[in-house]
């Protein structure tokens, strides 16, 4: 297992990094949370275009980069670490959802579109409860001799309502499986929801009789968990960036701060928050590396290894983002200072796929205990 | 260079032969395996090869302790003195003392212990009291230490002692290479709170240390302290693992299950924990033997490693509580594994004392590695003399 990243990995994220820092600064995250504009629709076409991250982990055979999940974590940590407000998870889950499937012809049709980010795409797969099961889904496909079509509801879809192209959980006649509606398609209506988190767009689906083209699988239940699995990865991978990024804001702050006549990061007190977050750090990141090499190297550890990952780095980042509002006192508590903008994200990425509870028997699920 | 593959092969199939199958506290057997260990190559990897070391690099140590932790070896006697007094020495020996003392100290024949901690002086060991008097060529040595591991079977120690209190702390302390067996050296077990007497107390009254046995410089013996502490850093974080660890994930996810437990979501969920906890300190520690391997060396990060450690334990003693059923509170005492267990629930406060409390581990983190500011030392610059030190009654 390689938990130390290449010269190259480390190359990509000070790309990203960099790129983010200049194109993506605060204000314009501002802009997004102020409810101007959903997304920069400019930056989101460079980043496609110019840097390919969108194509980055879909194979060369559809115009993908053809790099792996250990290269998409290093440009989620750091879309993270930045708040980035664009339709990336939900674009690169929906391309991870292609792939997961048996759908050659969708692939080739769709995949070289969202690559090069001239195609939006999301999943719409939690209903009622959060969790991304085929047991939990009500949504019907009806198989009519024009083609399908899907009634039922879709909840906490990401960036449901900007994307083109909608990967859609339903119950056919024959089990759970994948369909794709297009987002002006007849019977689909979209209503935005208010998310915990102002920096991301969630939606409401509702359909009826809505047509959509069934995606073939010859196994949908366990591509779903993949999914799910890379989701989850995603998730971990943004929470990492948080955690980071929080870390980075109190220990600076603590070091300019004086109260009393000392910087604040001298009492042991303060000083013990931030070395709380940097201890977390550390092991989510350990937790981050080895989770996304085993989705690269090792498929049969990835299951439990991500698992971990959730378990370990969601709850951490926003237990840092938390501590960072502390360590800043009552300027972090302002609208004006970004630090309560991280501790939304990092509440909103830990529950989107269930509670904490849920994430550790999920976890005991895959230590067969 | 030695084939890094090579040199691991060989290692696991050295040990595999020779380690003895039953964990002994013989002093014979240890003695016994430490020589073998020392004639095959194994012993003193990247100690100088002319005081019977082998003159490898340090990703030749870190090979061998990655087979090594396979492996229970027998030698907790040595693990003083090699991993370190000896390195002390040969960063700051002089050429007699290290042909003198390094090589029966890597053969097993010479045991040594470490003097450094004071019933008044625990964090702050730059605050001790022991002191040392030059008396013509020669010095007289007065005093007390305690949790001297090992003290009751060494031949040698390196103590820390105060030669001048007219100074601050730090720059008053000198080093010495104390005879353990000679008349003024008083060894007592004490013990613990499990029970068990693993620790000694010391004391020095009127013992006498040779003119050459100062290591390195009079006046400079907290640079040979951090020296040393630096070497046991690395040597706790390379020494950790033991293989049949009560609180392990598995072995605490089998007392669940032994006691039907594992239908119940609180359990599961505290396993999980429990797990994702301690894989993540596994996972730490890869990482940063990956990073050394690269040429990063893991400096004070290897703090959070030994925090964590502690705080895992601790959790674990919960997870304990869970899942053992009433075996934890009383058990025959002929229940090996209930017998460990207990030992573990009471023996865990030491991981968070030994070798650095968690609070100065933290300190650790918060100063070297996050580089915030240190708490005014209102001590720093006071000559010894003027100090109080240890527990003081109010006035």
């Amino acid at each position: 297992m390689e938990l130390v990243l290449t010269a190259e990995q480390e190359d990509l994220r000070a790309t990203v990094r960099k790129f983010l820092r200049a194109e993506s600064p605060m204000n314009k995250v501002r802009a997004v949370v102020d409810g101007e504009t959903d997304f920069d629709r400019a930056l989101w076409r460079r980043l496609a275009g110019e840097l390919g991250l969108v194509a980055l982990a879909i194979p060369e055979q559809y115009d993908g980069v053809g790099a792996g999940q250990v290269e998409r974590s290093i440009v989620l940590e750091e879309m993270g670490r930045a708040l980035l407000p664009a339709p990336y998870l939900s674009t690169v889950l929906a391309a991870d959802t292609l792939l997961a499937l048996d759908d050659e012809s969708a692939r080739a049709q769709l995949l070289p579109a969202i690559a090069a980010g001239e195609s939006l795409a999301t999943v719409a797969i939690a209903e009622d409860t959060s969790r991304w099961a085929a047991t939990d889904t009500r949504t019907i496909a009806t198989p009519d001799p024009d083609g399908w079509h899907l009634t039922g509801s879709k909840n906490l879809v990401l960036d449901g309502l900007t994307a083109d192209l909608l990967i859609v959980l339903a119950n056919s006649p024959e089990g759970p499986a994948f369909f794709v509606v297009t987002g002006d398609a007849p019977g689909l209506t979209r209503a935005p929801l208010v998310g915990l988190d102002p920096t991301r767009r969630f939606a409401r689906l509702d359909l009826n009789e809505t047509p959509a083209v069934h995606l073939t699988a010859s196994d949908p239940v366990a591509a779903l968990e993949k999914i799910a699995d890379l989701a989850t990865l995603a998730l971990a991978a943004e929470s990492v960036g948080v955690l980071q990024q929080t870390l980075t804001m109190a220990v600076d702050y603590a070091k300019v701060r004086v109260q009393f006549g000392r910087y604040i990061g001298s009492y042991q007190s303060v000083k013990n928050l931030c070395v709380d977050s940097y201890v977390d750090y550390e092991l989510a990141y350990s937790v981050l590396r080895g989770a996304a090499w085993s989705a690269d190297h090792d498929p049969a550890e990835f299951p439990r290894a991500v698992a971990h990952a959730r378990v370990t780095a969601l709850p951490a980042a926003f237990q840092a983002a938390m501590r960072n509002v502390q360590v800043h006192g009552g300027i972090g508590y302002t609208w004006e200072h970004d630090a309560h903008l991280y501790y939304k994200r990092a509440k909103s990425n830990e529950l989107l796929l269930g509670s904490g509870i849920s994430a550790r028997l999920a976890l005991a699920d895959r230590l067969g205990i | 260079m030695v084939d890094q593959n090579d040199f691991r092969t060989r290692a696991r199939a050295w040990l595999t032969a020779n380690v003895p199958a039953q964990d002994s506290d013989d002093l014979g057997v240890a003695k016994r395996f430490q020589a073998a260990m020392h004639e095959a190559g194994f012993a003193g990897i990247t100690w100088p090869a002319a005081y019977g070391g082998q003159g490898l690099g340090e990703s030749a140590q870190l090979a061998f302790n990655d087979v090594a932790k396979d492996f229970d070896l027998p030698v907790r006697p040595f693990i003083i003195g090699i991993g370190m007094c000896g390195p002390t020495l040969v960063d700051l020996g002089t050429d007699e003392q290290k042909s003198r003392y390094l090589p029966p100290m890597l053969s097993g024949e010479e045991i040594w212990c470490q003097l450094f901690s004071e019933p008044g002086a625990g964090s702050d060991v730059a605050s001790l009291q022991t002191r040392a008097v030059p008396d013509g060529d020669e010095w007289v040595l007065d005093g007390q230490k305690v949790w001297t591991t090992n003290a009751q079977l060494a031949d040698y120690g390196a103590v820390l002692a105060r030669t001048n209190p007219d100074v601050p702390k730090h720059q008053g302390l000198t080093m010495f290479v104390v005879d353990m067996r000679a008349p003024g050296v008083d060894v007592r077990p004490l013990r613990d709170m499990t029970g068990r007497a693993p620790f000694n107390e010391v004391f020095f009254e009127n013992a006498r240390l040779s003119a050459d046995s100062v290591i390195g410089t009079v006046g400079g013996g907290w640079a040979a302290a951090v020296t040393m502490l630096g070497h046991e850093r690395v040597f706790i974080g390379t020494t950790a693992a033991r293989r049949s660890d009560p609180f392990a994930f598995d072995v605490l996810a089998a007392d669940a299950r032994a006691n039907n437990l594992l239908g119940e979501a609180n359990v599961r969920a505290e396993l999980a924990d429990l797990y994702a906890r301690q894989r993540a300190l596994q996972l730490f520690n890869t990482r940063l033997r990956q990073e050394a391997n690269a040429g990063k060396p893991p400096g004070a990060r290897g703090s959070v490693a030994k925090l964590v450690g502690a705080l895992n334990s601790a959790f674990a003693i919960e997870v304990a509580g869970t899942v053992g059923g009433p075996g934890v509170v009383a058990a025959a005492a002929d229940d090996s594994h209930a017998v460990d267990r207990a030992l573990m629930i009471n023996g865990q406060p030491a991981a968070a004392i030994a070798g650095g409390t968690n609070e100065i581990q933290r300190n650790i983190i918060g100063e070297r590695v996050l580089g915030l500011a240190k708490e005014p030392s209102v001590d720093r610059d006071v000559p010894f003399r003027e100090l109080k030190v240890g527990t003081q009654r109010a006035e």
